[in-house]
């Protein structure tokens, strides 16, 4: 047997999904016998089957995906339950192997796949759809890239009719229906509470208990921005104007079609529109979020 | 014998694995620590707070590169995307050598993002070395090949673990990491005798050596890195100094990791034996 073909029948067993005990499947995909494929290429001892040593690395494999999906979709994990985000992640990682080395990106297509896959949705399909999206985001505004903060010198021809701004590579716009940045971080407060004093139980029924506050509300639509300040990410609400302004910087439109863009359909009255704009400006460069263009293509809007 | 190619010529003490826990005691207190050893996967990111710590801790600090995913014995091609970002580390860290395993853990493209056990056949011999060369070349750092814990054997296999290891070596001309906690943990799991194995890897070639605690089960023995070093352990290690001389050793702790202290209290049980076996070096050089 080749290298190759070793590898792909061991990686083949190893990522197959555990049972509900938790234990190493009996059938293979094709429907034949986990233990008679095992023995094909893995030695027994005296001690453990070939099976029983397969098994250990199958255990470790999705124990190992598991948790890093736990850590960076707690909020889903609230939202759905604990039974239902962890068979979703059985189906998602079937479905979507890591193809990075690093763990940092096992997430990196659940958005997308979710909407192709709403039954693992559960209840609230709106509400873990954003959760999910508020949750990539944040990985991806933790550690994106970021590049020099415009400075004063660099607006040398604001007036310029094809003038353009950009964004910091690591900030994050997202459209939602429910307070999910809300619920986030209340979730978040739950775990700290329930490490120093609550039981395991309490901590649960308390981030149902939010859960369900949440799930409760009327959606209406909320703009976010996501973005990293001094090595913290922050979540910021945006006015929809706002928020529209930065979708299409973003897209990399003139300065002048952006202002355009911010004000389709709005309500804002048209006097209170400058003193919007100027203070949005305002902001935005304290936090740093308009930048140079980045050097590297890839960042490039 | 510390100072040799595969490790830059440097003559490194007793070092620990940076960890995300220890983050704020390392820069606030600022200990007395002979090293780092930092996952490179972990500082492969654009930006951002681990990175920012990191140049931190490379101001006052020297760095050793450890990886955990380049899968030198993967039948597939090396990731590119991965071997940019290593080497672009390389230059930000100044990194006198690397390591990563000598295992497996992707295929086609898929990660298992695990340490999975080779096959100790000529053919992924000559693969594994080929593909540590390509490494080497890429990143003109020396690679230092690190031997895993294993719970599973092939069939397959034509040699011993510390044959391919020596196999792979000379193939590749890389260092070796010498695991002495993986040796043990393996020797249990199938039943050789890990003096063999310390015994029988190319000294000249040893560049690092990694210590560690791990998990008895009823029938195996995990390698979870979640305990202190156990006597056989040192044992071994001491067994390895007394081979390779004093070298550059680390102790890992990635699970349950207790205080700073704590853990940089258990590596430096090491500087005892290293301390013994430079005396010893010093009167057989006399």
């Amino acid at each position: 047997m080749k290298l190759v073909t070793l590898q792909r029948r061991m990686a083949r067993a190893v990522m197959t999904p555990l049972t509900r005990t938790e234990r190493m499947r009996p059938r293979t995909a094709a429907g034949g016998s986990m233990r008679a494929e095992a023995a094909t290429f893995i030695k027994p001892n005296d001690r453990l089957t070939s099976f029983e040593r397969l098994e250990i690395y199958n255990r470790q494999y999705w124990f190992r995906l598991l948790s890093s999906m736990i850590e960076d979709f707690a909020g889903l994990q609230a939202v759905l339950g604990s039974e239902r985000f962890e068979q979703l992640c059985y189906a998602y990682l079937t479905d979507c192997p890591s193809r990075s080395f690093t763990l940092r990106n096992l997430g990196s297509q659940l958005t997308t796949w979710l909407k192709k896959h709403p039954r693992w949705l559960g209840a609230q399909p709106v509400l873990a759809l954003d959760m999910c999206r508020l949750e990539w985001a944040h990985i991806e505004a933790f550690d994106g890239p970021e590049a020099p903060a415009l400075a004063p010198e660099d607006l040398a021809e604001p007036g310029r009719p094809d003038f353009r701004l950009h964004l910091q590579p690591h900030l994050q716009l997202l459209s939602l229906q429910y307070p999910v940045d809300d619920l986030a971080l209340a979730i978040n407060d739950s775990a700290g509470d329930n490490s120093a004093a609550a039981s395991n139980a309490v901590g649960e029924r308390r981030k149902q208990r939010r859960v369900q506050a949440v799930a409760r509300m009327k959606p209406r639509p909320i703009f976010l921005a996501v973005y990293r300040l001094e090595n913290s990410v922050y979540y910021r609400r945006l006015q929809r104007e706002e928020y529209a302004l930065l979708a299409a910087v973003r897209r990399g439109l003139p300065l002048e079609r952006c202002l355009v863009s911010a004000f389709r359909g709005s309500a804002m009255p048209a006097e209170d529109r400058p003193a919007a704009i100027e203070e949005w400006f305002h902001n935005l460069s304290l936090l740093g979020l308009f930048c140079r263009q980045p050097e590297d293509p890839d960042l490039r809007p | 014998m510390p100072a040799n190619r595969f490790n830059g010529f440097t003559d490194y003490g007793v070092g620990i694995g940076l960890r995300v826990p220890h983050y704020q005691h390392i820069l606030s207190r600022k200990p007395v620590v002979d090293w780092f050893e930092i996952i490179s996967e972990n500082y492969m990111i654009d930006g951002g707070r681990p990175l920012q710590v990191l140049d931190q801790i490379l101001d006052q600090y020297r760095v050793v590169q450890h990886g955990v995913s380049m899968y030198f014995g993967s039948a597939e091609k090396l990731n590119r995307e991965h071997l940019r970002r290593l080497k672009a580390l390389v230059k930000r860290t100044k990194t006198p050598w690397l390591s990563d395993h000598l295992c497996w853990g992707s295929v086609d493209g898929r990660y298992t993002h695990d340490l999975l056990p080779m096959p100790y056949t000529f053919e992924a011999a000559r693969i594994t070395a080929a593909k540590i060369r390509q490494v080497q070349d890429c990143v003109e750092v020396p690679v230092a090949v690190e031997n895993v814990s294993s719970y599973a054997e092939f069939h397959l296999s034509e040699m011993t673990e510390w044959e391919f290891l020596n196999e792979v070596a000379e193939g590749a001309d890389c260092g070796i990491l010498l695991d002495v906690n993986n040796i043990y943990v393996s020797s249990r799991n199938h039943s050789f005798d890990p003096y063999d194995y310390v015994n029988s890897v190319p000294a000249e070639r040893v560049a690092q050596i990694h210590i560690a605690g791990h998990s008895k089960y009823q029938k195996y023995i995990l390698d979870t890195h979640d305990h202190p070093v156990i006597d056989p352990v040192w044992k071994l290690y001491e067994r390895a100094l007394q081979r390779v001389g004093p070298t550059a050793t680390l102790l890992e702790w990635d699970d349950n990791i207790p205080s700073f202290d704590e853990v940089h209290g258990e590596a430096l049980k090491a500087t005892r034996f290293l301390a013994a076996a430079a005396t010893a070096a010093l009167a057989q050089a006399i």
